[in-house]
């Protein structure tokens, strides 16, 4: 079967700018999540995603991490990483969720909120320059050929941040399997595969498996 | 004003390939041919020695490859201009500016003497550190973007030098800092770009084990007992004593020999007075090896930290800490202080272990030590961290991104 609309295989590159704006407490913290940018979210939590797709075992964003490391509070860790960003289609939503774990344990905690830690956390937010790869599929055989020839910022750009820009709990790879080659349940199972357990090459090499067991259209 | 020629380098970017796939380099050809013609400007205070100069010997060659039209220019000036700059730079990390001001008249003499030799016509023009900065004079005229990489910690620096130097500063386009904590509140985008390591050098390449072997015959180091190995110049913000207290403490539950490798004690006093403080320290512990080696030891230094078990930076105070970065990508367990740009390196219990005191930094390695296979794993992710942020690759990337965010902007 052939697309109506091909498969445009683009990769990102991504700038960190630095804030003017850091937190040396909980409840700074909970200030600072409140005030900063939705690139700024963006950056802690998707991108670090991206960035520590390596890191299979226990990291999920900047924001747990550092309450674990520099502020020694692991319970907070915990609730901070259980969220999955994959429930996430708008950052307001994010923010809102990331704000008020902080806060109900600020409340809860007056004096931890207070307690300085190790080192400050820096808020920093992305900058992304998109650049189309110049290559395409209008296949399924020539999709599988072009997720061979992605690098890790191209599935990064493709398979997690594209929830963003879709609004949708979904990512390109599964909207254009679903949408332009009628294989509803391949984009479903290709959207299951879990980004917190994956790198980025073993996302990629899940996908390729999934495409290979197709029936030849 | 001299401009530099690079030799072209025995490794092209095809190279790189190997180490980290052909999918990565494909993307940076992508980034970089929307860039083409193009042109890029490096400027800075000298064409050898020191970590910048080193830095662009490798990046600007890689640059042209990517069909980038580059050019890098190094200004000059009297013994009396690289006085006060090399004042300037120690003000600027923290220390005390004793200079008359007169010497602020004599900096701005020599950077006007500079603009004068200088050609600005590139698209990009990145200045690096305090000493050429003042250059921005010559923006006015000029089409191009300017941005100052400045690869020092101005996190608390001496304010008569800060406030000499900010309103120069503060007429560029952008900043560039190696880490959130180096940066200052400035009025103009600050960006982060981690230094870097290129993972072909001699530094960093791999090497046969029979030259491993051969280099700790030479240093009579054990190969069949843990080998705990700080690299670092001999100076007191590394805290080389400290090291050694660590090690004593671990001494007593394993039978393990401490390294301490690196160089400064021939040219600085105080590395020689800090030297013999840590001889005495060591006493006459046989399994303590203190090796102060020349500038030219990078394959040494690369062997050395092949051979050990546990890499250790117990910094005081650090830059960004190029020596983890090195232990990581040589797979090895890092145990570190939590200090300058170590953090972003070590992800404490993902990519090495933090620590914040002797006993800590004690407990951490007896950690390692009875569980290799925790060891190991760090080790791994930490080589895959250094793979995907600090190699030199990802520093070109982000100067090819950077670049393109300013053409958009345009």
């Amino acid at each position: 079967m052939k697309a109506n609309k091909p498969f445009q295989f683009v990769t990102a590159s991504y700038l960190v700018r630095i804030g003017n704006q850091e937190s040396v407490s909980l409840i700074e913290l909970q200030h600072g999540i409140e005030g900063c940018s939705d690139a700024s979210i963006f950056y802690h939590t998707f991108q670090s995603l991206g960035r520590h797709h390596f890191l299979t075992e226990g990291f999920s964003n900047d924001f747990a991490e550092w309450v674990f490391s520099a502020c020694n509070r692991p319970a907070l860790a915990e609730q901070l990483a259980s969220l999955d960003i994959r429930d996430y289609v708008s950052l307001a939503d994010l923010r809102g969720d990331l704000r008020r774990i902080v806060g109900d344990y600020c409340h809860s905690n007056p004096r931890e909120a207070q307690q300085a830690a190790f080192e400050p956390f820096y808020f920093c937010e992305t900058v992304e320059e998109e650049v189309p790869l110049g290559f395409e599929a209008w296949t399924l055989e020539e999709f599988r050929d072009g997720l061979k020839r992605l690098g890790h910022a191209s599935v990064q750009f493709h398979f997690i941040t594209s929830r963003l820009r879709l609004h949708l709990r979904s990512n390109d790879f599964s909207q254009w399997l679903a949408k332009e080659l009628e294989l509803k349940e391949l984009g479903r199972r290709v959207d299951q595969i879990d980004v917190y357990t994956n790198t980025l090459d073993s996302i990629r090499t899940r996908m390729i498996e999934l495409i290979e067991r197709e029936p030849v259209q | 004003m001299t401009e530099v020629h690079v030799e072209p380098r025995a490794n092209k970017i095809d190279d790189y390939a190997g180490l980290l796939g052909s999918a990565e380099i494909a993307e940076l050809r992508a980034l970089a041919s929307r860039l083409e013609g193009r042109t890029v400007q490096m400027v800075n205070s000298t064409s050898v020695g020191g970590g910048v100069a080193e830095m662009l010997n490798r990046i600007v060659p890689l640059m042209e490859e990517l069909n980038l039209s580059i050019r890098w220019d190094v200004i000059t000036g009297g013994d009396d201009f690289f006085a006060i700059t090399k004042a300037f730079h120690n003000a600027l990390h923290g220390g005390r500016y004793d200079l008359p001001d007169e010497s602020f008249k004599t900096f701005l003499a020599y950077s006007e003497q500079n603009r004068a030799r200088l050609r600005f016509d590139s698209d990009f023009i990145v200045i690096h550190d305090p000493q050429p900065a003042a250059l921005i004079e010559s923006r006015a005229n000029h089409r191009g973007h300017w941005v100052w990489r400045c690869h020092i910690d101005l996190s608390q620096p001496d304010l008569r030098v800060w406030d000499f130097l900010s309103p120069f500063v503060d007429r560029y386009d952008a900043a560039i800092f190696s880490s959130p904590a180096f940066a200052r509140q400035l009025p103009i985008s600050q960006y982060l770009f981690y230094p870097s390591i290129d993972p072909l050098s001699d530094k960093n390449r791999e090497v046969e084990p029979d030259l491993i072997a051969e280099i700790l015959r030479r240093y009579q180091i054990d190969p069949q007992r843990p080998i705990l190995t700080q690299i670092s110049r001999f100076d007191r913000l590394k805290d080389p004593i400290g090291v050694v207290r660590a090690y004593q403490i671990v001494k007593r539950y394993f039978d393990c020999q401490l390294v301490l490798a690196g160089g400064g004690a021939a040219d600085d006093p105080e590395g020689e007075a800090v030297l013999a403080e840590v001889r005495e320290a060591a006493g006459k512990d046989a399994d303590i090896h203190i090796l102060d080696l020349p500038p030219w030891s990078a394959l040494e230094i690369n062997a050395l930290q092949r051979a050990s078990t546990i890499i250790i930076q117990k910094s005081l105070r650090e830059g960004f800490g190029l020596t983890v970065t090195e232990g990581l990508w040589k797979k090895k367990p890092v145990v570190a202080a939590a200090v300058g740009g170590i953090p972003a390196q070590v992800i404490h219990k993902h990519t090495g272990l933090l620590a914040h005191s002797i006993e800590g930094t004690a407990y951490q390695i007896r950690f390692l030590l009875s569980n290799p296979a925790i060891a190991q794993r760090l080790g791994e992710l930490g080589h895959e961290h250094v793979r995907e942020h600090f190699l030199i690759t990802s520093n070109v990337r982000r100067y090819l991104t950077l670049f393109l965010h300013f053409q958009k902007e345009q």
